[in-house]
C-alpha cells in the first residue's frame, strides 16, 4: 500500500492482468519489499497475531452461524447442538469462544507495547485512532458474540450494558427501549445482536485495512523510537518479518490451543452454561475478563451518570493519546520516569481487572477508586506533565547505530 | 533502580490483596469440596466406562423424576468416548421411555422411544416443575457439571490454568449430595422446606437429600452407599454434559505436538533467515 | 555477509521445504473439521434410522406417501392390471431397462415401493396420472410407468428404490 512499486511479474498473462490491475504490485509494496526497522523485538509480532486470530474468528464464527439459531427458545439448545450434535461442533465452538480471549489478549499486548515505545506519536496519530477504534470494535463484537449464547450471563451482561445507556438525561430511556426493540431484553434484541455480530467483524477488517495503510505510510515505529534513516536501518517485510510473525503465530497457537483442547470453560463463567432466566438474577454478573477493567472504573464511580461517563471516557481518551503526551521522545527505553509510570499504570489495569471480578463492597471500592483515580491521572495529567519535566536519557544516532552498538 | 521501584509496588500491591482478602471471607461461606480422584481429570483423562453406566442408572433411577435431560438423545449413550453402550442396548433403553407425539390424524398419543429421541422430562414445562417443587424448579441437567463450580480464590485459580484442574463441577456436586446433614448447626436459623447442607452457598437447599444407602443396586458389584453414588452421578453429569471431551483431550495431544514440531521449525527457520543481518 | 557454502545452502533449502511441508499439513487438517461440518449432524443422522410402515391400512389401487430421511417414499398397493401392465412392457421400449420382478420383492408383487423423487431434477411426481397411469412429473414432463420405470421425458432414469425389507406380511421396515 505504499505505492510506486517496481514489482514485475514474470509470466506474460500475469504483466497482461498487471498492467490492468496492479495487485501483485500492491501486495509485493505492502508485503514483500515493504521496509521494516530491523531492531524490531518480539513484541512488534502481535500485529501478526492479531490478523491471524481475526481470520480464525472469522472462519469459525462464519461456520457456526450455519448452526445456531437466533431464537430465545432454541439459541441456547442450538449451541448445545453445536457441542453435541455438529461434526467437530464442540471443537469450532471452543476455538470461537476462546479465540475470542485470546484476541483480546494479543490486542492488550499490541496496545501497551504502543503505548510503551510511544507509536502513537507523530506521525502516526491517525495509525493509533484507528487501532482504538477497531478495539471499541472488537468489544462491541465481543459482547454482542457473548449475549448469543443465551445463559444467564449472556442475558444479564446484555440487560446491563444496554442499560449503561439510560444514564443519557432525558433520552436515555428512548434509546434503551430503541436498543432492545422492547420493553426489556427479549427476542428482539438477540435478533439484531446477531445480524450485527456477523457485520462488525468485516468493518473490522475494513478499519484494519485503513490500519494498515496508515501503517505503511508512516512506517513502523522501532524500539528506539526514532525514525529510519538509510537502508541500514531496514530490512524488507519478506522474508524477515513473516519469518517471524510466522513464528511466533505458532507459538500463540500453543497457548490458544492448550485453553481450546484442555480447558475451554476456564476463561467462561459457569452460570453461561444456565439457560437464559429473566426472572432470576445470578447472585454475581462478572463480565468477560477482558471488560473487567472498564467494569471496576464503572462500579468505583457511586453516580450513574458519571459511573457510565468514566467508563466511555477510560476507552475514549485513548484516542487523545498522541496529544496528552507532550514528550517528543517515543521509546521508554530513553524516560527513565515515563518507564516507572507506565509499569505503574499496567499494574493499575491489571488490578481494576482484578476488582471488576469482586463484589463492589468495603475494601474493594476504596482501590478500584485510587486505581481509577490513577487510570485517568496518568493520561490528564502524568502524560502531559512527563514531556515538560523529564530528563530523558540521550538518543541513539540511528537504528543500525543502536543495534551494533549493542552488539559491541 | 526502576526495576527495582517496580518489585516494591508490584509487592505492595500483592500484599494489599493479600491483605483484603480474608478480611472479607463471609459469614456462613460454604466449604470449598474435597477433591475427588476422576478418572476423567488430566490431559489424558478418559470416562470410566463403567462409572458413567452406574451414574446413568442413578439418574434414571433417582434424578429423572425431577430433574430433566433434555439436551441428550438417547442414543447418545451409544456415542464413542460416552458409557459405552451398544447400539442395541442403547434402542432397548430408548424403547422403555414414553414419548409423546402425534398420530397420523394428529391427536396425541404415546409411543415408545427411538434412540434419536431426547430424554422426555418428568414436568411438562417449568411452571408446571415450579408448582410441584414447591417454588423451585429442579435444574435441568444436561449442562449442570459445566453450570456448577465453587470459587478457587487467588492463586488456586490462576495455578488451575496450568495443572488444568477443571472438575470444579464434578467436585461440587458429589460434595453437595455427601453434604446433607440431619440438623443444621445451633443457632442456624432454617427456613420451611429448607435443608442444610454443608456445600451448598448459603447452606438451605430446597433439594430434599436425593441418595439414601441401598437406594440403587448396582450390577456390577460397586458398593450401594452415598459416597460411591454421589461419585458416579457426577461422573455421569460430566459426560452428559461434555461428551466428547475424550475427543478433545485426544485431538488436543495430537495438536500439541503438531504446533511444538512445526513452532520449532519456524524457529529455525527464523533464525536462518535472519543469519545474514545479525 | 558472507558468502554462503553450497553445503550451507542445501541444509537451509532443506529447512525452508520441511517448515513448509509441516505448515500445509497443518492447514490441511485444519479444513477438516470447516469441511466436516457441514455433513449431516447426529441428530440428523439419528432420525434418519429405518422406520416400520403398516401395509393392512392401504387398499387396491392406493398410493400413500411416507417420509423417511425427509424424502417422500411411495407405497404403491398396485391393481392386477398395473402389476400386468408393468411386466408385459418388452425391456426393449424402455429407456432405463429393468424388469418390473427387480423392482419389486419376491412374492410381493402387488407392492412396489419408490422414492417419490423425479430423476430429472429433483420434483415430486403426481401418483395415477399421465399416459402410463404411472406417475407424472408436473415440472419438466417426465412420464413414468406403473412400475416408476421412466417412458418419457427429461429424467434419465427410473425413479429409485428405497433399501427396505418385509418384517410380516403386512409390515416392511425401509431403511
Amino acid at each position: 500500500m505504499s505505492g510506486n512499486s517496481t514489482y514485475q511479474p514474470q509470466s506474460k498473462a500475469l504483466q497482461w492482468f498487471e498492467k490492468r490491475l496492479p495487485i501483485g504490485g500492491l501486495i509485493h509494496s505492502s508485503f514483500v519489499a515493504y521496509p521494516t526497522p530491523r531492531n524490531l523485538n518480539y513484541w512488534w509480532t502481535f500485529g501478526g497475531i492479531l490478523s491471524f486470530m481475526l481470520g480464525v474468528q472469522i472462519v469459525t464464527g462464519i461456520v457456526l452461524a450455519m448452526h445456531y439459531t437466533p431464537h430465545v427458545d432454541f439459541a441456547f439448545k442450538s449451541v448445545e447442538a453445536i457441542m453435541r450434535d455438529v461434526n467437530y461442533g464442540w471443537l469450532l465452538r471452543y476455538l470461537h469462544s476462546n479465540g475470542a480471549a485470546m484476541f483480546f489478549l494479543a490486542v492488550y499486548i499490541h496496545m501497551f507495547r504502543g503505548l510503551y515505545y510511544g507509536s502513537y506519536k507523530e506521525p502516526r496519530e491517525v495509525l493509533w485512532i484507528l487501532g482504538v477504534i477497531i478495539y471499541l470494535l472488537m468489544m462491541a463484537t465481543g459482547f454482542m458474540g457473548y449475549v448469543l449464547v443465551w445463559g444467564q450471563m449472556s442475558f444479564w451482561a446484555a440487560t446491563v450494558i444496554t442499560n449503561l445507556f439510560s444514564a443519557i438525561p432525558v433520552v436515555g430511556d428512548i434509546i434503551v427501549s430503541w436498543l432492545w426493540g422492547g420493553y426489556a431484553v427479549g427476542n428482539p434484541t438477540l435478533n439484531r445482536f446477531y445480524s450485527l455480530h456477523y457485520l462488525l467483524p468485516f468493518v473490522i477488517v475494513g478499519v484494519v485495512i485503513l490500519h494498515v495503510w496508515a501503517l505503511h505510510v508512516s512506517g513502523q515505529n522501532n524500539p528506539t523510537g526514532i525514525e529510519p534513516k538509510s537502508d541500514k536501518d531496514t530490512v524488507p517485510f519478506t522474508p524477515y518479518a513473516t519469518a517471524k510473525d510466522g513464528f511466533m503465530v505458532a507459538c500463540f497457537c500453543i497457548l490458544y490451543a492448550w485453553f481450546v483442547f484442555y480447558i475451554p470453560n476456564f476463561l467462561g463463567h459457569a452460570d453461561n452454561y444456565i439457560p437464559a432466566n429473566p426472572a432470576v438474577t445470578p447472585a454475581e454478573i462478572v463480565p468477560e475478563w477482558y471488560y473487567l477493567p472498564f467494569y471496576a472504573i464503572l462500579r468505583s464511580i457511586p453516580n450513574k451518570l458519571m459511573g457510565v461517563i468514566a467508563l466511555f471516557g477510560s476507552i475514549g481518551i485513548l484516542a487523545f493519546l498522541p496529544w496528552l503526551d507532550t514528550s517528543r521522545i517515543k521509546s521508554a527505553r530513553y524516560r527513565p520516569l515515563f518507564k516507572q509510570f507506565f509499569w505503574l499504570f499496567v499494574i493499575a489495569c491489571i488490578g481494576l481487572g482484578w476488582l471488576g471480578s469482586k463484589p463492589p463492597e468495603g475494601i474493594y471500592v476504596i482501590m478500584s477508586r485510587l486505581l481509577t483515580f490513577y487510570y485517568f491521572a496518568f493520561f490528564l495529567i502524568v502524560l502531559p506533565l512527563l514531556g515538560i519535566f523529564e530528563k530523558t536519557k540521550p538518543l541513539p544516532n540511528s537504528i543500525s547505530e543502536s543495534v551494533l552498538g549493542a552488539k559491541a | 533502580m526502576n526495576n527495582h521501584r517496580t518489585i516494591i509496588a508490584l509487592a505492595l500491591a500483592g500484599a494489599l490483596i493479600a491483605l483484603s482478602g480474608p478480611a472479607f471471607a463471609q459469614e456462613h461461606e460454604a466449604s470449598p469440596p474435597p477433591r475427588v480422584k476422576w478418572s476423567f481429570a488430566g490431559p489424558f483423562g478418559k470416562y470410566d466406562q463403567a462409572q458413567l453406566q452406574r451414574g446413568f442408572k442413578i439418574y434414571k433411577e433417582v434424578c429423572a423424576s425431577c430433574h430433566s435431560l433434555d439436551m441428550l438423545s438417547i442414543g447418545s449413550l451409544a456415542d464413542p468416548g460416552g458409557p459405552g453402550f451398544s447400539q442395541a442396548q442403547a434402542a432397548a433403553i430408548a424403547s422403555e421411555y414414553k414419548i409423546k407425539d402425534l398420530d397420523d390424524r394428529g391427536s396425541q398419543i404415546e409411543r415408545a422411544g427411538r434412540p434419536a429421541d431426547h430424554f422426555p422430562a418428568p414436568f411438562a414445562n417449568e411452571l408446571a416443575a415450579k408448582a410441584m417443587n414447591g417454588g423451585v424448579a429442579p435444574p435441568d441437567m444436561s449442562t449442570l457439571a459445566k453450570a456448577r463450580t465453587y470459587s478457587r480464590g487467588f492463586p488456586w485459580f490462576m495455578l488451575d490454568m496450568f495443572t488444568q484442574y477443571q472438575e470444579h463441577g464434578p467436585d461440587y456436586i458429589a460434595a453437595l449430595l455427601k453434604g446433607y446433614k440431619e440438623a443444621a448447626p445451633k443457632g442456624f436459623k432454617m427456613p420451611e422446606g429448607g435443608h442444610y447442607n454443608e456445600y451448598f452457598p448459603g447452606h438451605v437447599i430446597a433439594m430434599p437429600p436425593p441418595l439414601q444407602p441401598g437406594q440403587v443396586t448396582f450390577d456390577d458389584g460397586a458398593p450401594a452407599t452415598i459416597d460411591q453414588y454421589a461419585n458416579d452421578i457426577s461422573a455421569f453429569l460430566v459426560w452428559a454434559a461434555e461428551p466428547h471431551m475424550v475427543a478433545r483431550k485426544r485431538i488436543g495431544f495430537q495438536v500439541m505436538i503438531f504446533l511444538i514440531v512445526l513452532a520449532g521449525l519456524m524457529y529455525f527457520t527464523k533464525k536462518k533467515v535472519w543469519s545474514a543481518v545479525h | 555477509m558472507t558468502t554462503v557454502s553450497s553445503a550451507e545452502h542445501t541444509r537451509r533449502d532443506f529447512l525452508y521445504i520441511a517448515t513448509g511441508a509441516v505448515g500445509a499439513v497443518g492447514a490441511a487438517a485444519a479444513l477438516v473439521p470447516l469441511v466436516a461440518q457441514m455433513n449431516p449432524d447426529a441428530s440428523t443422522i439419528a432420525a434418519g434410522a429405518p422406520i416400520d410402515v403398516d401395509l393392512a391400512p392401504i387398499a387396491e389401487g392406493q398410493i400413500i406417501k411416507v417420509f423417511w430421511r425427509s424424502k417422500p417414499i411411495f407405497i404403491s398397493h398396485r391393481t392386477k392390471k398395473e402389476i400386468e401392465e408393468a411386466q408385459k412392457t418388452p425391456l426393449a421400449e424402455l429407456k432405463d431397462a429393468e424388469t418390473d420382478q427387480k423392482r419389486v420383492k419376491e412374492g410381493h408383487d402387488q407392492w412396489l415401493v419408490l422414492i417419490g423423487i423425479c430423476t430429472h431434477l429433483g420434483c415430486i411426481p403426481l401418483s395415477h396420472q399421465g399416459e402410463y397411469n404411472g406417475f407424472f412429473c408436473p415440472c419438466h414432463g417426465s412420464v413414468y410407468d406403473t412400475s416408476g420405470r421412466i417412458r418419457k421425458g427429461p429424467a434419465p432414469f427410473n425413479l429409485p428404490l428405497p433399501p427396505y425389507k418385509f418384517v410380516s406380511d403386512t409390515k416392511i421396515q425401509i431403511g
